[in-house]
């Protein structure tokens, strides 16, 4: 009966609309006002708060006095900041290709096993857990204790029973415990990586697989001159949605050392100068740094993404 | 029918009460959650028999920032609980506060509060805000049978204190057993210690001075306290495992060594609330048997033993009959005794029945407080964050982890020139 009266009513309407409505199809405002809302939301929570956090950067700590660019200053020259953006810097140059060279490999391989789903779901798995969960439970898998104690974290627990001493994996400044954070984002990553580079992989046609077989191609000539050209652009887009990613790391940092012992990241200074330090200057102004530096990263997105539509 | 009748009705019955409960209620915002707002609301709730007056509370941990944006937009608990008396200036730089003297009974005050108590809360001449309890944090957990085991005796000067943590290492035995991982806090154990010391090196007066930045981090006195501190922390064979496991350890496990069997470590520098740790950890022991504590002992002797520690405060931001009944009531012995018997807190009242402590160690802990020769607040919560908990905690965790004390305290200094505005 619903369905009746609605198509009614829709008839009405149409009817109608011919004649009383008619000003809408031909008005160039029209679409405007259709796209008015999610604009208007758009802007609110987006445009807004972007303009006004670049704005506020050039204030100082309570946005009542213009400092110029004193702000972006600081984040160039202090030194917890360089160390942030060294920090940055090797999070994206290792766990940027150890999180997409994983994820790749894993998908290959795992597409010629019986239990692929099984594996797939446990290599996900971490992408379940919240990452300050994650950080966590990586803590105390690097928990460490003197010597002479017994050892509650996993690793220094398989040290001693080599007899190995116990190292203080967090605390050792700046390569390792720096290594070991990137570890976590790492593990929990590259499970995301996986799926989406395997869903590309299972596109592509298995006859061109078999073709090369037939041709007398051995599997690594197939991989390397076949599935990895054809996968290139997902590749891509996949690597710079780990560069975005990885950029704004905080979680695993904040949890694990707070950026102490050399592992500061931009993301937590931000969130220090921001809720600890009651400087909003300086928060947004590195805040604004971030901006820039992920802008040209999503710009090469949308572009890789419009190809591969026009390919489509 | 009847239903929406009755829906109506328990509607209108609900909107009564609420108003009716409007008129005569009080918003308290504070920090204390779980079994401590449990408590609180223990202590107030013969107030709110009494007088007919519903407290509102609000307990949570975020206790500077919520209160901060509740005052800037105007709209303020009625009675609140301040971080640190540096936030109550804050306040009453701006008007923000109600000055108590108005209508509180002064001579009253003045009889039941040591002066520094009331010096704490006053700001220009106006009392701005009344302490309920404290903490202290100048002493030295110990365990009593381990030392009278070994034959060691609880020393009284720090050259005995230096003495006997020798005397353990000769005996093949690890003295202290510091732990400074706190998560997000880490290093906040490690200022409390050079605060300790720097009450016990210098004058109050210039430890205020130090607290609001009027000598340099780089002052020969600061870098003393600093180096005293070293002396222990640095010390690989003074402290448990070592500056690695100072770094690692949380300051809620690290008392555990004192109580293994061995123990691994004889002395543990900590506030009071480390208490409720140990007895977590090992609900068999005894407190005062089986752990005990010492004031740190004093360094200058012209200082006498100072106590460093926190207090909790309460200000009041809107001027309303029922808010001041309640600030009436909570610095009253009555209200107190119910406080700090539940949580083992010390009360800042003097006319506090010592009875109401739940036992010897917090009555000890109260005596230590009430002799001290002076008491000042943990400097790091006066500072501004920046410093107090930014580069102060990360100083002491790199002083620990090796880096040159000079350059510790250039970067503190740095970043103190520019935080104190």
């Amino acid at each position: 009966m619903g369905c009746v009266s609605s198509n009614t009513a829709y008839a009405e309407i149409s009817v109608n609309s011919k004649r009383k409505y008619a000003f809408m199809r031909t008005n160039k405002l029209t679409p405007w006002l259709y796209i008015l809302p999610a604009v208007s939301v758009l802007f609110f929570f987006l445009v807004y708060p972007s303009l006004n956090t670049i704005y506020i950067s050039f204030f100082n700590h309570n946005s009542e006095e213009f400092i110029g660019f004193k702000n972006f200053l600081f984040c160039f020259t202090n030194q917890v900041m360089q160390n942030s953006f060294r920090n940055n810097a090797l999070w994206v140059a290792i766990f940027v290709p150890a999180c997409v060279f994983l994820g790749l490999i894993i998908a290959v391989i795992v597409d010629r096993v019986k239990y692929e789903s099984t594996i797939k779901s446990i290599i996900f798995m971490p992408m379940a857990i919240s990452f300050v969960g994650a950080g966590v439970i990586w803590k105390f898998v690097f928990a460490y204790r003197p010597a002479a104690d017994a050892q509650t974290g996993i690793l220094n627990a398989l040290r001693s029973f080599f007899h190995y001493k116990p190292l203080p994996w967090l605390i050792m400044k700046p390569w390792i415990n720096n290594f070991c954070l990137i570890m976590v984002g790492v593990w929990i990553w590259t499970g995301f990586c996986m799926v989406i580079l395997s869903a590309n992989y299972k596109g592509i046609p298995r006859e061109i697989l078999e073709a090369a077989r037939v041709d007398g191609a051995n599997e690594f000539r197939i991989f390397w001159k076949i599935i990895l050209p054809l996968m290139k652009p997902t590749i891509a887009v996949v690597s710079t949605t780990m560069i975005i990613n990885v950029l704004k790391v905080f979680d695993i940092v904040y949890v694990m050392t707070n950026g102490n012992f050399n592992t500061e990241v931009i993301a937590n200074r931000m969130y220090k100068e921001m809720f600890l330090f009651r400087n909003f200057g300086r928060a947004s102004a590195i805040a604004v740094i971030l901006l820039v530096l992920i802008v040209p990263m999503i710009v090469i997105n949308i572009q890789r993404f419009r190809e591969q539509e026009i390919i489509r | 029918m009847l239903k929406k009748f009755c829906f109506v009705i328990l509607l209108f019955v609900f909107l009564a009460i609420n108003a009716w409960s409007a008129v005569d209620s009080i918003t308290v915002l504070g920090v204390w959650t779980g079994s401590e707002a449990d408590a609180f609301k223990k202590m107030i709730s013969p107030f709110e028999m009494k007088n007919g007056i519903k407290v509102e509370f609000t307990g949570t941990r975020d206790l500077p920032t919520i209160l901060t944006t509740r005052v800037e937009a105007g709209n303020p608990p009625d009675v609140s609980v301040l971080p640190n008396p540096g936030q109550m200036i804050e306040f009453a730089k701006n008007d923000q506060l109600i000055d108590l003297s108005t209508f509180m009974d002064m001579d009253a005050l003045k009889n039941d509060y040591a002066p520094t108590w009331l010096d704490l809360g006053s700001y220009m001449g106006k009392l701005h805000g009344v302490f309920i309890s404290a903490d202290l944090k100048s002493l030295v957990w110990y365990n009593p049978k381990a030392f009278s085991s070994s034959g060691y005796n609880v020393p009284s000067t720090w050259e005995e204190l230096i003495a006997l943590s020798d005397k353990m290492v000769e005996d093949g035995k690890s003295p202290w057993a510091i732990g400074m991982e706190s998560g997000a806090a880490s290093g906040w154990v490690g200022t409390d210690w050079i605060e300790d010391i720097m009450l016990r090196t210098v004058k109050p007066e210039v430890y205020d001075m130090w607290v609001s930045h009027e000598i340099s981090w780089l002052d020969n006195r600061v870098q003393r306290a600093f180096e005293l501190f070293g002396e222990i922390a640095l010390n690989e064979k003074y402290v448990y495992g070592g500056p690695n496991a100072e770094l690692t350890i949380n300051f809620g496990d690290s008392p555990d060594a004192l109580f293994t069997s061995p123990p691994k470590a004889f002395m543990h520098r900590q506030a009071t609330f480390i208490r409720s740790f140990i007895l977590d950890h090992f609900p068999d022991l005894i407190p005062g048997e089986d752990f005990d504590f010492f004031p740190l002992p004093p360094i200058d002797p012209e200082l006498g033993t100072p106590a460093l520690g926190a207090a909790d405060m309460f200000a009041m931001f809107n001027d309303t009959p029922e808010a001041r009944s309640f600030m009436e009531y909570i610095v009253s012995p009555e209200a107190q005794e119910i406080w700090v018997a539940e949580l083992g807190k010390l009360s800042a009242n003097k006319r506090v029945n010592p009875a109401s402590y739940p036992d010897d160690l917090t009555r000890k802990a109260a005596k230590v407080l009430s002799e001290a020769s002076a008491f000042r607040f943990d400097g790091s919560d006066l500072m501004p964050a920046a410093v107090g908990a930014g580069s102060f905690w990360t100083g002491i965790l790199d002083y620990i982890g090796g880096t040159p004390l000079k350059n510790v305290l250039m970067t503190i200094e740095a970043t103190a020139l520019d935080a104190y505005r």
